[in-house]
């Protein structure tokens, strides 16, 4: 076992850490949430000079050859600061996709293009009436001579509406619940036939639900191979969810060193309140909860490149039920031992509280991931 | 011992049942159906038709308009508004100022205010939250004046929930910056929201709705004549109001009424390509849901029947047991209902939900099912239930002061 750091990943961490000490304070952020986009193009370049945006990615597209722990703790930071920009759909879920089923041409197209922060990708795979289940797909690609049509509809898709080009799952085949049958299209974003409704997310952060009326694609759309793409899916979603978890336990760190600070500085019946001993006892419980999520972000990092899709699905659905119990812990009593403030709209604790709310909801929450596990006892 | 209402309660939850569901608008109804907070609209109309009814002032005395029910018929009244989804009465004006008045009031305050406060004539709000005065609130610093006939008054009250909508604000008030313990120099004010020099900021909150309010007073002039009680006695008067009627605070109505949604929705929602009903993790969930409503309903009903045996006023140190375990549960059940919607939950789609603004014509279709786009707003909101009212920990402490005694 080895937890530490290497070198290079030491000054990845201070260089991010860094930026947004700089350049994501909490008013600058709310700036970044106001403007038209309702997130920074002149952040996003600095990720791209950074090498962020090409860190999972091999040299030869440009990347930096990072792997999941790389992400791990990027995603950390960005939880720390509350980061709105699509690095998890372009990066991690876009990439995932386009690394993991793209042929040459396509990663030679699309990885570089990643990386230099001129193409931004949307993870167009879930629909209103499917809720967690990864296999109920009811959007249909026909074929049309060469080429496809496209015709359904995508929910909640992250980012969905500044997406340049969509990573679409849709059925070639086999019946609503079916693995079998699900095939990926590369979707540019202004495609005929494409309309997209973007909104804010409860956290701040920009989704977009997209529907898709007679979408012409070439054959060269298809991601990966026809009717086998439940797998790509599945890995996909995993890279997500353990991002997604790292970037939790950053937003639960920060939301517990602001309560700490609030305990030691709030003062009632002439004394701080952090002297009251039920408090104290709270805040190391949350100091628990904290660590127990770290833990299992870590889990969820390392088993990302796992190859045993049991072992891996398994572990991702135990960092998914442990991330998101601590989570709620952590941010629901950062919101109680505040009071009122904590309830407010300018203050960031409510912020916090409401991103890991956000992760809790996304591809499965810790009663859907725990009844997966069930299933296993015995 | 039993456990069983009378036969006469159950004849008069039936009466207030027929009411609710012959009078309660049908708007109103699908508003509070889906999880939306009433309008001011909603509110006023309900009272007025409860008013007109003489059940607006249901927990006022028989003298001052109010009704003779009995405690537990109070807690079934509370309870079947709840469950059939009409709106809480303006608590400021039937369990607030009404009996305060009523108890403290001299005749021309009672005269003018009560009739008012009870068909909603006048909205009141709450001036009592400080920055720096929220649990320890007998440390707050908002001065008034004695100038003449006067009081002006000066500085800031927060979290003041509908001071938006408010016509008249009772607050609290420092009279006597030097007396010897911090409840003894406090004044209990009712001040016209009018007033030049009062200033109401909103806050917004994280369900990012306007309930809250920051109120700034600035000189502003207040009558003699609109204290309440003697001057430097307003803590007695607070103290009062803090503790009147604490067995409604649980709104165990609602959470049973949530916890019969839940299940409706989950019919509709799918879980491993089964309906989320039929999920065992779920049921169990819920099941014990039903459990904790089932034990907070006995335990209200006993603190209920303890308070119609002794009349001393005093409030039940046990009703903080109410509060806690009630503002769980509030929280536990909109919880539920917000993970049934799971990801459809998580977009902010106030602004294409509103029904109101789809009543003035707006034609945009949805974006989504309407139940899910309201499923996170009452969990977030409801994140308060176990701050406001004297936090969660406070209550604690209470039940520790009073039975406790470690």
């Amino acid at each position: 076992m080895d937890f530490e750091l290497t070198e290079d990943q030491r000054l990845l961490n201070d260089s991010v850490s860094r930026l947004l000490a700089d350049r994501y304070a909490f008013d600058a952020r709310r700036g970044y949430i106001k403007s038209a986009q309702g997130w920074s193009q002149e952040m996003w370049e600095k990720y791209a000079e950074l090498g962020l945006l090409g860190l999972p990615f091999p040299e030869e597209y440009g990347g930096f050859g990072g792997g999941a722990v790389d992400i791990m703790m990027v995603m950390e930071a960005f939880g720390r600061s509350l980061v709105v920009e699509p690095f998890l759909a372009t990066v991690v879920l876009g990439g995932s996709a386009i690394k993991y089923a793209g042929n040459e041409a396509q990663k030679g197209e699309i990885l570089p293009q990643i990386v230099d922060g001129s193409l931004k990708l949307g993870w167009a795979h879930g629909e209103q009436q499917a809720r967690y289940d990864l296999t109920d797909v009811l959007t249909t690609a026909t074929k049309d001579g060469s080429g496809w049509v496209l015709e359904g509809a995508k929910s909640v898709v992250l980012h969905g509406d500044c997406a340049d080009m969509l990573v679409v799952s849709a059925r070639t085949g086999g019946d609503r619940m079916d693995k079998e049958g699900l095939t990926l299209f590369l979707v540019p974003a202004n495609t005929p036939g494409v309309a997209r409704r973007g909104y804010a997310m409860r956290d701040g952060t920009r989704a977009a639900e997209i529907s898709l009326s007679t979408v012409k694609l070439g054959p060269e759309a298809v991601l990966g191979t026809v009717g086998d793409a439940y797998g790509i899916i599945e890995r996909v979603t995993q890279a997500g969810i353990a991002a997604f978890a790292a970037e939790t336990v950053g937003a639960c760190e920060a939301a517990h060193t602001m309560t700490l600070d609030y305990l030691r500085t709030r003062v009632q019946f002439g004394r701080p309140i952090g002297t009251n001993q039920v408090l104290q006892h709270k805040a190391a419980d949350m100091l628990i909860e904290v660590e127990q999520a770290r833990s299992m972000a870590m889990l969820a990092a390392m088993m990302v490149d796992e190859e045993d899709a049991a072992e891996r699905t398994r572990n991702i659905s135990m960092a998914k039920v442990g991330v998101g119990q601590s989570g709620r812990f952590v941010t629901q009593n950062s919101v109680q031992l505040h009071g009122g403030i904590g309830m407010t709209e300018e203050y960031a604790v409510g912020h916090y509280f409401r991103r890991v709310m956000v992760f809790e909801h996304s591809w499965g929450d810790s009663a859907y991931h725990l009844g997966l596990l069930a299933d296993q006892v015995g | 011992m039993d456990l069983r209402f009378t036969e006469e309660e159950v004849a008069f939850r039936k009466e207030v049942r027929d009411f609710i569901r012959q009078n309660l608008p049908a708007r109103t109804r699908e508003r509070l159906r889906l999880g939306y907070s009433p309008t001011k609209q909603d509110i006023v109309d309900w009272q007025r038709i409860l008013n007109k009814k003489g059940w607006a002032t249901y927990k006022w005395p028989k003298a001052y308009g109010g009704t003779d029910w009995s405690p537990t018929q109070r807690m079934i009244f509370q309870e079947e508004n709840q469950i059939n989804h009409a709106p809480e009465v303006n608590g400021f004006n039937i369990t607030m100022i009404g009996p305060v008045i009523i108890q403290f009031g001299t005749p021309e305050q009672k005269a003018h205010i009560l009739p008012r406060a009870a068909n909603l004539e006048d909205w009141w709000c709450q001036g009592f939250s400080e920055p720096g005065s929220g649990s320890d609130l007998a440390s707050l610093k908002t001065a008034a004046k004695r100038v003449g006939d006067d009081y002006i008054v000066n500085g800031q009250k927060i979290w003041t929930s509908t001071a938006h909508h408010a016509d008249w604000c009772f607050a609290l008030v420092r009279t006597d910056p030097n007396a010897r313990k911090p409840q003894e120099g406090i004044s209990f004010l009712l001040i016209d929201m009018k007033t030049p020099g009062i200033t109401v900021r909103p806050i917004i909150s994280i369900d990012n709705s306007h309930h809250l309010n920051e109120v700034f007073f600035d000189d502003v002039k207040v009558p003699v004549a609109n204290r309440v009680y003697e001057e430097n006695k307003g803590w007695d008067v607070a103290k009062f109001l803090l503790g009147n009627e604490r067995t409604g605070i649980a709104r165990l109505g609602k959470s049973m009424e949530r916890i019969n949604y839940a299940q409706e929705l989950a019919r509709d929602v799918r879980q491993n390509g089964k309906p989320l009903i039929e999920d065992a993790g779920f049921r169990q969930r819920v099941a014990k849901l039903q459990v904790q409503a089932k034990a907070l309903e006995l335990t209200q009903l006993r603190v209920v029947a303890k308070a119609a045996g002794n009349s001393d006023g005093k409030p039940d140190p046990f009703s903080s047991v109410l509060k806690i375990k009630g503002t769980e549960l509030l929280q536990d059940t909109a919880e539920l209902v917000m993970d049934i919607a799971g990801p459809l939950a998580m977009p902010d789609w106030a602004k294409e939900l509103d029904l109101l603004n789809r009543e003035s014509g707006d034609n945009e279709p949805l974006i989504g099912p309407e139940w899910a786009g309201y499923a996170a707003p009452p969990y977030l909101m409801l994140r308060a239930a176990s701050i406001y009212g004297g936090t969660n920990e406070i209550q604690k402490n209470i039940l520790n002061k009073a039975i406790l005694r470690l």
